[in-house]
């Protein structure tokens, strides 16, 4: 397929909803994904599927999300039926929970900000005692929280597997094991050449980067400027537990599998995806505050990935100017977004459709400024 | 929370682990000893201490030796902290663990892991069934509890442990309806090759007859070389069906031990980052380490099984090697070599034996990698050999890849008992060999742990 | 499931015996076995049911590293009774499917 189609670099959440939505709406995809020993931050996902205090900074961004979360019910039944496997979405309406009368404050304003600034994001402050009659497990240091409607979760791990079946079943090509070393564009044909550290190369003339972390190296290749930066978030899950949850909280959420995934730190330690002893005895005792009873549930899995972020945290998605035909989408809510990357970003990074009203905010052109500084806000 | 601080914390209370903790005390240093299990001995001296005389005479002299351990250990001055889950271990020497329900911290100016070894996975049609057993953990039962088979039993696989549990039910009265034994009879001419290094480890050959013999005195029906196992049953076990002879048999069973050797416990080696390599003649993983035992340039030594199969005897030469190791790096003996010298040749005197066992007992491929796509490969999650290899059709090419998409190794083993299976069916899928294909990313816990066990 | 027990446990083998309760039944087993061994031995043949396809499983280890021999004791669920020796007065309750706290924490500690 050498001019026509279109290469997506990275088969984790991000590449494969861009490029499932791709082929769904008609374009040859391949995807070129590493192998299991990769980075992987969609195995490090909390999972939520979540809208409430999203885009405090960047009203564009709320609205986005919007999009996606409702979007979302339609790709899950699409994939569920498509492939079988069953990405677990559930949008009960969600949980924020606080611990301190300073942090409900804090929270109930930036809420307000928001529902005023993009509109139409609904959400309620609760006292603890309207908070039990949903969540009767709450323990007595949660004194507040805040209710999303529209709020939910899903399982990040099935919704790969998924998306990954879905791109089989609609003839993508996959290949698996490839570490991009270097891209080539040829501006005369209008192509680029992908080739491989291991020599294999590959020709497309569209080109989507979506490597995460890996973007970093491979932007610039192709006119593109982004910087990356990382945090390092660490999540903990239980052994399997009869339902006690019913929603999903920013703290804890029991999953459709009865797991219950404890989340999650935010710490500033360069490429070290590890776990720390300090750091799973922290969120055993935050989730043990939250819910009592889960001091009886067993620790099984103790995560750490690696969260590819922008200096402020939103989303990068562009076009290349000086490469045209090439792309770059880096983001770290690689799950919530799933849905708008599949029925928006793919069918554009694909040529099929321009890009989505007022995308200017999303391009990299907002870190040029050097006096500028930046601070991650979410 | 509890903290201690010691020269020298050793994990695992089994041959390796004592022994290393008695050469380590004998040189002056202090050191503290972590066991999951109540009492010292490990598994293969399991209950040693208090055994009554009538078992310690069913199980055998081999048996009965570890006392001359568990007594050495006791005097030494080691402190002894059983009940030890160890969850965490840092390559800096810091061991996190559970005991009692509330957590413990033992900081080691050097750690040694010796967790021994486990009965390698069994994976056939219904090896899930109540009833269906590993054949060492009906030994355990008898080493713990002197609990015997009520019924008439059927012992199947391969390997010494299956022999000398057929030996000890003898002994003690314990009737057998069978023994399908699965050695593949060209084995024995790719064993034959290593009959010089057999002839030094007489001693065990000799056992391996005697075993044999006894088993024909007390007219065990011995069916050899058989293929294609299947465990019958829809609830619990009915029966096991295989292939003998070209003749297809079935033995009706309600109590089957089924074993194919042992392999090393990895998990706290493999938690720690460190190298492992595909050991083709044990048909297993291994930490890479140097000649004393050491994990890269961490603070952390493994000796005995779970550094490779070795053996009771030789793993306590090991871990005395590592201990010596150790107490040079403390200063606290300046004349390694020369006290070294003695215990490694013990050691290849030990282990003589080792590469005419792996080649004679070396497990089928039919039972390590499950052709019948029907066949769980992991028992926590209820995965399929089918369903692995659906994965490595889209894409997957390792064991984490495969864990994400089917939750092979998510449940509560830890990937424990589908780890092998799963590498190497994944290896057998791809065409590629094991170690191209590597193994699940262990990290903590090492073992499940409750939540409110971190917080006390 | 109790029936005809798959192990037994010679008398001369027994010095000293405790009392445990498995589901409501009182069972007298030698003291310092396991619960695995104990509850083996007194017949009980399945352990728990699974959580994906609630298929009976029993100890298949007794070492640790299976996790089939999971079950509650004192309340606790999913604790691995092949590693806790039997206690007098201990009660145990077999598993159906995946841990229940809310059932746990109410349950039987003392």
């Amino acid at each position: 397929m050498d001019n026509q189609g279109m290469t997506v670099i990275g088969g984790g959440l991000v590449g494969a909803a861009i490029a499932y939505g791709a082929v769904r709406a008609g374009v040859k995809v391949r995807v070129l994904d590493q192998g299991d020993n990769a980075f992987r931050a969609s195995r490090g996902n909390f999972g939520l599927v979540w809208l409430s205090s999203k885009g405090g900074k960047l009203p564009r961004y709320a609205r986005w999300t919007r999009d996606a979360i409702k979007l979302w019910p339609a790709l899950h039944k699409e994939l569920l039926e498509l492939t079988g496997v069953d990405s677990g979405l559930q949008q009960p309406g969600g949980f924020w929970l606080g611990f301190s009368e300073a942090e409900i404050t804090a929270r109930a304003s930036l809420l307000e900000k928001i529902d005023r600034e993009a509109g139409d994001i609904p959400y309620k402050m609760m006292e603890p005692r309207e908070l039990r009659e949903y969540l009767p497990g709450i323990g007595p240091a949660v004194v507040g929280g805040s209710f999303g409607p529209l709020d939910g979760h899903a399982n990040p791990l099935m919704l790969l597997h998924a998306l990954h079946a879905g791109l089989r079943e609609r003839g993508a090509d996959v290949i698996s094991g490839v570490s991009v070393g270097e891209i080539r564009h040829d501006s005369d044909k209008g192509r680029f050449e992908i080739v491989a550290t291991d020599g294999q190369s590959w020709k497309s003339g569209r080109l989507v980067l979506a490597a995460g972390l890996g973007n970093a190296k491979l932007a610039p290749q192709v006119g593109l400027q982004t910087p990356i930066t990382t945090t390092r978030g660490q999540v903990l899950i239980t052994e399997r537990l009869k339902p006690f949850l019913k929603y999903p909280t920013n703290k804890a959420r029991q999953t459709a599998e009865g797991s219950v995934q404890i989340g999650s730190t935010t710490e500033d330690v360069g490429l070290d995806d590890g776990t720390t002893t300090e750091k799973i005895e922290w969120l055993a005792r935050r989730a043990v505050a939250t819910f009592p009873a889960l001091a009886q549930a067993r620790l099984v899995r103790a995560w750490g990935a690696l969260r590819p972020l922008t200096p402020d945290g939103y989303p990068v998605y562009q076009a290349s100017t000086s490469c045209p035909g090439a792309f770059i989408a880096i983001c770290h809510s690689g799950v919530t977004l799933a849905s708008a990357h599949s029925m928006v970003i793919g069918p554009w990074m694909g040529g099929l459709t321009a890009a989505p009203p007022d995308f200017d905010v999303f391009l990299s052109d907002r870190f040029a400024d050097p006096n500028k500084s930046f601070s991650h806000d979410h | 929370m509890s903290e201690v601080v010691a020269d020298f914390v050793v994990i695992g209370a089994g041959p390796a682990g004592m022994a290393a903790a008695c050469e380590a005390r004998s040189h002056g240093l202090s050191v503290v000893l972590l066991d999951e299990q109540a009492a010292i001995g490990g598994q293969i001296y399991r209950g040693v201490e208090t055994a009554p005389s009538d078992r310690l005479e069913v199980l055998g002299k081999d048996y009965a030796v570890g006392r001359d351990l568990t007594s050495a250990f006791c005097s030494s001055g080691a402190r002894h902290v059983g009940g030890a889950t160890v969850w965490n271990v840092s390559t800096d020497g810091t061991v996190d663990y559970v005991t009692n329900g509330s957590s413990g911290k033992a900081v080691g100016k050097y750690v040694l892991i010796a967790s021994g070894a486990m009965e390698r996975p069994f994976p056939i049609r219904g090896w899930t069934l109540p009833g269906v057993m590993g054949a060492g953990a009906a030994q355990i039962l008898l080493k713990g509890a002197g609990a015997l088979p009520s019924g008439p039993v059927v012992l199947a696989g391969c390997g010494p442990l299956l022999y000398l549990l057929a030996w000890q039910y003898l002994r003690a009265g314990a009737s057998i309806r069978a023994l399908v034994d699965t050695t593949d009879r060209s084995a024995h001419l790719h064993a034959a090759r290593y009959v010089t290094g057999a002839l030094l480890g007489w001693r065990d050959l000799a056992k391996g007859i005697k075993l044999l013999a006894a088993l024909r005195r007390h007219r065990v029906p011995v069916y050899s070389g058989c293929t294609d196992l299947a465990v019958e049953g829809e609830s619990r076990v009915e029966g096991l069906s295989f292939r003998h002879g070209g003749k297809l048999v079935q033995v009706p069973a309600s109590l089957l031990l089924l074993h194919q050797g042992v392999v090393p416990n990895t998990q706290i080696s493999w938690s720690t980052g460190s190298a492992h390599r595909w050991n083709a003649e044990q048909l297993c993983w291994q930490p890479v380490t140097d000649v004393w035992g050491r994990l890269g340039e961490t603070s952390l030594y493994v000796a005995g099984d779970s550094r490779a199969i070795v053996g009771a005897q030789a793993s306590a030469v090991q871990g005395r090697l590592a201990a010596l190791a150790i107490a040079a790096r403390l200063g606290a003996v300046t004349d390694l070599d020369r006290r070294a010298a003695p215990l490694q040749r013990d050691f290849r005197r030990h282990t003589s034996i080792r590469p005419f066992l792996d080649s004679l007992y070396r497990p089928r491929d039919e039972n390590r990698i499950p052709q019948d796509g029907g066949v769980l490969v992991c028992r926590c999650e209820e995965v399929t050999a089918a369903q692995i290899r659906r994965y490595v059709e889209l894409g997957c090419q390792g064991p984490n890849q495969t864990k994400a998409f089917g939750r092979c190794g998510m449940g509560p083993c830890q990937g424990r008992f589908c780890g092998l299976t799963v590498t190497e069916l994944i290896a057998g899928t791809r065409g590629v060999p094991p170690d191209e294909v590597g193994y699940y990313r262990i990290r903590p816990p090492i073992k499940p742990v409750t939540l409110g066990e971190l917080t006390r | 499931m109790t029936t005809e027990a798959l192990f037994s446990i010679p008398h001369t083998a027994v010095v000293k015996t405790v009392t445990i309760i498995i589901d409501g039944k009182s069972l007298t087993v030698p003291d310092g076995i396991s619960v695995a061994a104990a509850l083996l031995a007194g017949g009980v043949r399945d352990f728990r049911s699974t959580v994906v396809g609630k298929a009976p499983r029993a100890p298949y280890c007794m070492m640790g590293v299976c996790f089939e021999c999971l079950i509650e004791i004192d309340g606790v669920p999913a604790r691995q009774s092949c590693l806790v020796p039997v206690r007098d007065g201990m009660r145990i309750r077999r598993q159906d499917g995946a841990a229940d706290l809310v059932t746990a924490n109410l349950g039987d500690v003392a």
